[in-house]
């Protein structure tokens, strides 16, 4: 019952906060805590597979553009596809294609559900490193099918004026069911059978766990939130190519949830705001800088100089990751204990 | 027989791990399996356990036809085994690897983890007692919080011992028992097995080159070498027989 009350008192605290800044903060900070939101419904997601599953894969990439193409195409105009597709006429199914955000947020996780299932049964028969160069091949494919097929996605072009109808609400909310739901899974049985995966995968078929299919649940299940981040993230750009999906995208979810800790929630969510926060915050340093009234001149390039020494600090001293395996609830248990 | 194999046979390329040995496994029997280091005693049991298909042979289990079925099946037919080398879930604590083997017995669907379904908080508390109260018959229940690595190497034995029994089996297969522990724990890891098999209605198929505890513990032994059964019978029988002997000390009569 205790828990109840801190979950729901945890909940309002946070909607509380994107209220706030919802309401008071400049559209600039709006808009990084945007963005820090969605890779927050990406990190954590990427973490089920990666993390808590112990499947490197190297896939969100494929799974976010999906997701992306599905929502923007959802969300346009008839009128503006016309006018949108210039290599050739928009399909017929894309002009059907017409919802409202939550259904089309929603049809675009299940876009990449359905892929994710459909790519599990040959992607899962290989393990470590195989496992990464597949799940890696995966991506280029999306983004080469993205390319040559201009009827659906206009091709290399890309997608513009998709309707900037974000809010901290759509983002910072979803974020929040995508992590409710997440702990959900990973404090279950199914949560502990991905774990065992991870740690044993031999032990754990041996003693009854049917691994196959508990690395497929994780893997539909990230694709699905994936889908749904790479739809938010679609209408935060308001404009979308498939160049915008590239390795780099996966490789930066990677750093965040390697720099939180690997299988941890909270890890991911703290290396996000790091990562995503931090090349933001540091952009100063692109800037001229003047230091004790020497004028020093602009250097840009500086801010990922920085950035990349603390991230190595940041892994110099704690191996794991910021929070390792735990999660911030742990600290307050341990706690307890010492009473 | 609740276990039941027949002619089994198992080739690794040219290497004949197992040539067609045959044996049966009584109800409630505690059945050994000995033999010198290479004579094929683990692949028996992965082969049991569905970890290897035999090149020839099947193997029954109460009767039913079990050579081709996945191991994660097997499992769920009502076979546990432990691993020779200790393999724990090293990332969780005692409970959540006592509760990994409760997995296909706590039933409830990936919907219904999402949602918080009350099914949900019904089978893991019943799953949660249950594991409980294996922990508390053998005696871990007090590291039950900890990290399953962090304990001593016997208490990581019974650990082991106990996650398969989570799984509620009717055959548990152990491998290697009492494999690196001192004469006073060998002797308590005995008198547990008694009574595992008696308080929980269980036949025990195990490994053991240690043949004091053999000797203590077996209804009956088979002895493997090279693949070959040389002696099937009463463990008294067995330490004088001839080819037993031969197996395990060399052929000294005629050297």
């Amino acid at each position: 019952m205790n828990k109840n009350i801190r979950n729901i008192v945890f909940i309002g605290l946070a909607f509380g906060f994107l209220f706030l800044a919802q309401n008071s903060l400049d559209q600039y900070t709006i808009r990084v805590l945007n963005n820090i939101a969605i890779f927050i419904i990406l990190a954590v997601s990427y973490n089920l597979i990666n993390g808590v599953t112990g499947q490197f894969s190297l896939e969100p990439n494929g799974f976010v553009a999906i997701g992306a193409y599905v929502t923007s195409l959802a969300l346009l105009s008839e009128d503006m596809k016309w006018e949108l597709f210039q290599l050739e006429d928009p399909s017929p199914l894309i002009l059907a294609l017409n919802l409202d955000l939550i259904p089309a947020l929603f049809l675009s996780g299940i876009a990449a559900t359905v892929v994710a299932l459909t790519l599990a049964f040959p992607v899962f028969r290989v393990r470590g490193d195989y496992l990464a160069i597949v799940t890696l091949g995966f991506g280029f494919i999306i983004k080469v099918v993205a390319i040559n097929s201009p009827e659906f996605t206009n091709g290399a072009i890309g997608l513009n004026e998709i309707p900037s109808i974000i809010n901290l609400y759509w983002t910072g909310g979803i974020a929040i069911i995508t992590i409710m739901v997440m702990l959900n899974i990973i404090y279950s049985k199914y949560g502990r059978a991905m774990k065992a995966v991870r740690d044993d995968e031999d032990a754990a078929a041996a003693i009854g766990i049917n691994t196959m299919k508990i690395k497929t649940y994780a893997f539909g299940t990230s694709a699905f939130f994936e889908g749904v981040g790479g739809g938010l993230l679609a209408i935060l750009l308001t404009t979308i190519s498939p160049d915008l999906f590239q390795f780099f995208l996966t490789f930066q979810l990677l750093i965040i949830i390697v720099l939180g800790g690997l299988g941890s929630m909270s890890g991911a969510i703290v290396g996000t705001i790091i990562v995503i926060g931090g090349t933001e915050w540091l952009r100063v340093l692109d800037g001229p800088i003047t230091l004790f009234g020497t004028d020093y001149g602009a250097h840009p390039g500086l801010r990922m100089v920085v950035f990349s020494i603390i991230l190595i600090i940041v892994m110099l001293f704690a191996r794991e990751g910021i929070m390792g395996k735990k999660e911030l609830t742990d600290f307050f248990k341990k706690k307890k204990d010492q009473k | 027989m609740i276990l039941e194999l027949k002619n089994i046979s198992k080739h690794f390329g040219g290497v004949k791990a197992i040539s067609e040995t045959s044996f049966g496994v009584k109800k409630n029997q505690i059945f050994g399996l000995i033999g010198p280091n290479g004579a094929g005693k683990t692949t028996m049991f992965n082969i049991i356990t569905g970890n290897y298909n035999p090149s020839e042979g099947e193997v029954l289990l109460n009767g039913k036809n079990i050579t081709k079925m996945k191991n994660y099946k097997i499992v769920r037919e009502g076979v546990a085994r432990t691993f020779q080398n200790i393999r724990l879930f090293s990332s969780m604590s005692v409970l959540d690897n006592l509760l990994i083997g409760m997995d296909h017995v706590t039933k409830y669907t990936y919907f219904e983890t999402i949602f918080r379904f009350p099914r949900y908080f019904s089978a893991e508390k019943r799953s949660k007692e249950y594991v409980l109260e294996i922990m508390k018959n053998l005696g871990i229940l007090e590291f039950k919080d900890e990290l399953a690595t962090s304990l001593s190497y016997g208490n990581q034995r019974k650990v082991e011992i106990a996650r398969a029994l989570a799984t509620k089996p009717n055959l548990l297969l152990l491998d290697e028992p009492a494999a690196g522990m001192n004469p006073n724990e060998t002797k308590e890891l005995a008198e547990l097995l008694f009574k595992i098999r008696d308080e929980y209605d269980i036949t025990i198929l195990l490994i053991e080159h240690d043949m004091k505890f053999v000797n203590h513990l077996c209804d009956e032994v088979l002895v493997l070498d090279y693949g070959k059964t040389i002696f099937q019978g009463d463990i008294k029988d067995a330490i004088v027989d001839e080819e037993v002997i031969k197996a395990y000390l060399g052929d000294f009569k005629h050297a």
